[in-house]
């Protein structure tokens, strides 16, 4: 395998594939959003519980590949007990790791840094951010799903 | 070779093939991509070009470049014959009766799109009927949709089997008084079934009902005769075909296209234009607004010309030994499906892989130098009728080889080892 390969692939990311976190309906829900990525097929339905600015719970629905689906397992993991600022920020500095035109930072993202990765694979990013993007429509209220395309 | 693939039947060369040499011909398939060779499979999206066709572009640009049916200098006139040898060549590809009947184009899609504004506009009212397959691309299925929406109109769908072959027992009954047009592939872009189009077109014709054939995966793999298919409409790329990307061919009955409106206004598809009134061209310079892709068009003539030095029969048996090579090294991959096992079958391999996103395979497949299609092909009905959202689609052209086939196959494994 190569290096890139080992660095998009790791552990943490293949066994989120297998066994996503969060995964299944939220009772008590007040945010929802879908989001789609029409390139791979990739969707996925997002349940928030917030309360006073910050997300008591979150989970999540949907298929996709691995890096899609343990975005997004590992995004709810992260989010919970946040603030807003908070979960804006992380997705901000996540972005910028996957996106900017700096080196790969994975500084403040905590466990989300084993995403780095995925920057050597331009294709891939949007299964990567694809949550956050649904995570970012549910927060802002909108109504129709949110598409990578 | 490895171990794991002895025990399987090795392609046997037709007479006189040379794979070796033939790939000399093509300059892109010498290249690494991440340090591996690239092992190109992905010929249905896309076929790379023989060095005489990247040749007859840059001869054209660098000494005969002018535009066509204009000029009275040289260069007008060697353009002009250049583009107009290009449609004699087609026609005679495509055995049609006259270069009257060959109309060029982007690719199929505006072809199909040719088709709909220009025929279907005219032909189509409300409560009319248009009989697609449960197989076509989205170029064949879209442009109808817009119709039928616009019109009143119904599509009805041939439906397939859990191989990928379309049920011809319901042919019949989807055909009808109110029919106005068949559109179906000859050869299905995700699955690789290959219809019983002569069938299909002869059924229809009892009825009187026109049939156009999308062949943008039937002409790089096989010997096509427009006129022994009796088929009103045919379509096809030029870059599938080992030509240039930008340039395809309607080709429609003289009969038909006689009475079509033009598809778009302009110059060159005018005899003569007043505010008060047009007089259009004749066939077919009728249906060619503007400047045409003229090199493109030389350049497709120049691939049908290497095609044709290979022999398509050869092409096509070659091709089908590393179909059958390849279904049975991947049919020996624990967990690998393969969606589309139609009874005839072009040189597609659609999978999906036991605990692999299609996507992740793609990925992992093209660390390896291996490129596919990861995706729904443009045929996301397709994909919804075997119940997966995407396949990895390896697609073979001439040019690959058995080693290549088992470098897919190895690397299919070697995915599977990491989700393991």
């Amino acid at each position: 395998m190569t290096t890139e390969l080992r660095e998009l692939y790791q552990q943490v990311i293949l066994d989120h594939n297998k066994k996503p976190r969060n995964f299944h309906v939220l009772e008590g829900t007040n945010r929802t959003a879908e989001g789609y990525n029409p390139l791979c097929g990739d969707q996925i339905t997002l349940y928030l519980r917030l309360e006073d600015g910050v997300v008591k719970d979150a989970a999540f629905q949907g298929k996709g590949c691995a890096i899609s689906k343990a975005s997004a397992s590992m995004m709810t993991a992260a989010v919970i007990g946040k603030p807003l600022d908070e979960v804006e920020s992380l997705f901000q500095r996540l972005h910028t790791m996957l996106t900017g035109e700096t080196g790969a930072s994975g500084d403040g993202l905590g466990k989300l840094a084993v995403f780095a990765g995925v920057r050597e694979f331009p294709s891939r990013v949007k299964c990567a951010t694809l949550a956050w993007h649904t995570l970012h429509a549910a927060l802002c209220g909108a109504a129709a799903p949110v598409s990578t395309e | 070779m490895s171990a794991t693939t002895r025990a399987f039947r090795i392609p046997v060369n037709p007479a006189g093939w040379d794979a070796e040499r033939i790939r000399k011909d093509f300059p892109a398939l010498h290249q690494e991509v991440h340090g591996k060779p690239l092992v190109y499979l992905d010929n249905a999206a896309t076929s790379q070009k023989p060095q005489v066709v990247i040749d007859a572009l840059t001869a054209y640009y660098t000494r005969d470049n002018a535009n066509v049916h204009r000029g009275v200098h040289v260069l007008s006139e060697r353009a002009t014959d250049a583009y107009e040898g290009a449609r004699e060549r087609i026609r005679r590809h495509l055995n049609a009766a006259s270069t009257r009947e060959i109309v060029f184009v982007r690719q199929a899609t505006e072809a199909i799109n040719l088709v709909m504004a220009s025929f279907g506009r005219t032909v189509v009212g409300a409560g009319d009927e248009i009989v697609i397959s449960a197989i076509e691309h989205h170029a064949n299925i879209v442009p109808w949709q817009m119709l039928c929406q616009e019109k009143g109109a119904r599509l009805k769908v041939l439906p397939v089997d859990d191989r990928g072959d379309l049920i011809m027992d319901e042919y019949p009954r989807l055909l009808g008084p109110r029919t106005r047009l068949v559109a179906i592939t000859q050869v299905s872009n995700a699955l690789g079934t290959i219809t019983p189009i002569k069938e299909i077109i002869e059924v229809a014709h009892r009825l009187n009902i026109p049939v156009l054939v999308d062949g943008a995966q039937a002409v790089p793999h096989q010997a096509v005769d427009v006129r022994e298919l009796d088929c009103d409409f045919y379509v096809f790329s030029g870059h599938k075909a080992y030509g240039p990307t930008g340039i395809g061919v309607l080709y429609g009955k003289e009969s038909w296209l006689e009475r079509m409106p033009p598809y778009q206004g302009g110059g060159d598809m005018i005899k003569m234009v007043s505010f008060e009134k047009t007089i259009y061209n004749d066939l077919p310079y009728k249906f060619e607004a503007g400047t045409p892709h003229i090199a493109g068009a030389i350049g497709l003539a120049t691939a049908l010309d290497y095609l044709d030095g290979l022999g398509l029969d050869a092409v096509g048996a070659w091709e089908h030994e590393l179909l059958v090579y390849g279904t049975e090294l991947l049919q020996a991959v624990p967990g690998l499906r393969l969606i589309g096992t139609a009874r005839r079958k072009a040189g597609v391999l659609s999978f999906v892989l036991d605990g692999v996103h299609a996507h992740d395979l793609g990925t992992i497949l093209d660390q390896h130098g291996v490129a596919v299609r990861a995706g729904h092909h443009c045929a996301m009905p397709v994909m919804d009728r075997f119940g997966v959202p995407a396949t990895v689609r390896a697609s073979l052209g001439l040019y690959n080889t058995p080693g290549e086939v088992e470098a897919l196959s190895s690397a299919v494994r070697t995915a599977q080892e990491i989700f393991a």
